[in-house]
């Protein structure tokens, strides 16, 4: 399988993705975002298909996008009660935009597949360099700021009397979550990146109680999809994105009973 | 350190005339919009105090404190704070459901200084387990906050508010959901890092735990402040003042 230098470079990108979406994923539960995270991956398809029509390639379609409108979306949405119709509004937009763009442009409905479902097949090496500076850059700039968003994320009260910048620390990991969209979306797909940054994060906070132990959870946990989703896509032909979907959503199934059955 | 000296009819405390004042509130107005909810209050903390702030909901207790933490604009008057004030605060809500993931220790730790990397020093993990240590928490130090009981939940957050040693600390209503036996635990913690310097201030309706933990008084009512020696404050007469 790893004969194969697409193989190959699906395994490296989708290992730095798996890093990336595991960090990030564990402060996008603890500041409740999932829904917003959702969100981003449909502004990344509205994006990525303007990219496509605009002649680009569809990352910096996607990032172009993704970063612009998570600073709007988190600025709207900074009320919670408000917080579900601002998002359920833009995600609406974004989609019809994906899709017009889409129509607009010249490419076959392939491309439009690839871009909402993720594709293994034709990742250069180019891109996958392309990839490990994103994500080099996001797993810098988190450890920078890791000890206020830790907090801000697990006790914005506590953060915000002790004087901690909220706005600023959530700004900054807004953008920060744009950047890891558009990143995992290269293989998962658009429309299924936020399962890697949802359900990994989701799962490990059942089995252990430290922020740095969750971190390493979430890491495997998404690491185990997207290396098992590659390796079950390469002999069974099916979807990568489909395994990787699949794997997250047992792992999550099986943190929800073993929290029920062990830990209550 | 602004250090003054306070005649005695003003302090109820016998053996020290030099008295050092950390925060010094002068003819404070303060309120939400244009709403002022305090009106004109002057009063100061000095080092060691525990100044209870008393009186009834919607008097103004919060909005004081909201201002003196700089989270809410004053309207007029003055606030001074000693050089480089340190302040831990224990807020009164905390969104701390059943499904919180956070030990008891992890939890505390968050407020280690805020620096640029991500691992603990050596000195900052003796720093937590002292805490826990000091506020009871260590044997039950790794269980999930969510889980603990509200007393054992109040200690997580003074500790946490403690852990940078703060000069002054403000507990606002940190008894008011608690037992009992709970809420002396929880002011016997606090009543001995009073004993090593820390000045307290503590918000509470309640006039019993006031005059055992307090030395002093900052009363708030509908119709202005009083304040004094905590043998003076006046026993509550209409329900509800408790």
């Amino acid at each position: 399988m790893l004969a194969l230098s697409f193989m190959r470079h699906a395994f490296v990108a989708g290992t730095f993705i798996a890093i990336v979406s595991g960090l990030i994923g564990v402060f996008v539960v603890a500041r409740g975002l999932p829904f917003l995270t959702h969100t981003l991956s449909e502004i990344g398809f509205a994006g990525a298909s303007f990219a496509v029509f605009a002649g680009w390639p569809a990352l910096n379609g996607m990032i172009l996008f993704t970063m612009l409108s998570s600073i709007v979306v988190g600025q709207m949405s900074i009320k919670r009660s408000r917080r579900e119709a601002v998002i359920s509004a833009v995600s609406a937009l974004f989609l019809g935009l994906g899709i017009l763009f889409l129509s607009l442009s010249s490419e076959t409905a392939s491309s439009a597949t690839s871009i909402l479902f993720g594709s293994v097949v034709g990742i250069s090496i180019h891109e996958v360099w392309e990839l490990v500076v994103l994500s080099a850059i996001v797993l810098i700039v988190t450890m920078l700021i890791y000890r206020p968003l830790k907090f801000d994320s697990f006790d914005d009260i506590g953060a915000r009397v002790t004087g901690i910048p909220s706005t600023a620390i959530s700004v900054v990991f807004l953008l920060l979550l744009a950047l890891s969209v558009s990143v995992a979306a290269q293989i998962v797909g658009a429309l299924l990146m936020f399962i890697l940054l949802t359900l990994p994060a989701a799962s490990a906070k059942y089995f252990t109680h430290g922020v740095a132990k969750m971190i390493v959870l979430s890491i495997l946990f998404s690491l185990v999809g997207t290396w098992l989703g590659l390796y079950l896509g390469y002999l069974t032909n099916w979807p990568v994105s489909f395994f990787i979907a699949l794997i997250e959503a047992v792992i999550y199934a099986s943190a929800l009973l073993y929290q029920k059955y062990y830990v209550e | 350190m602004d250090a003054k000296t306070i005649p005695p009819s003003r302090t109820n405390s016998r053996r020290e005339i030099l008295i050092i004042a950390i925060l010094t509130v002068d003819s404070l107005t303060t309120g939400y919009g244009d709403q002022p909810i305090v009106k004109d209050l002057t009063f100061d903390v000095n080092e060691g105090d525990f100044l209870v702030v008393i009186g009834d909901n919607g008097v103004g207790k919060t909005t004081l404190i909201r201002s003196l933490l700089g989270l809410l604009p004053i309207m007029s008057g003055t606030i001074n704070y000693a050089d480089d004030l340190r302040i831990g605060y224990v807020p009164q809500f905390r969104n701390i459901d059943d499904e919180y993931p956070l030990s008891i220790r992890d939890f505390v730790a968050l407020n280690l200084p805020q620096r640029p990397f991500p691992w603990i020093t050596k000195k900052e993990h003796r720093a937590i387990e002292r805490m826990l240590r000091l506020t009871n928490l260590t044997t039950i130090a790794d269980r999930p906050l969510g889980l603990a009981s509200g007393g054992e939940k109040q200690r997580a957050y003074l500790a946490q508010a403690l852990l940078r040693n703060p000069q002054l600390l403000i507990l606002d209503e940190s008894t008011a959901s608690l037992d009992n036996d709970m809420k002396y635990e929880l002011l016997n913690v606090v009543a001995r890092f009073q004993q090593s310097g820390l000045s307290v201030i503590f918000v509470t309706h309640d006039w019993e735990l006031a005059t055992e933990y307090g030395n002093r008084f900052l009363r708030l009512t509908p119709n202005g402040a009083s304040s004094g020696p905590i043998n003076e404050l006046p026993k509550p007469t209409v329900e509800g003042a408790k």
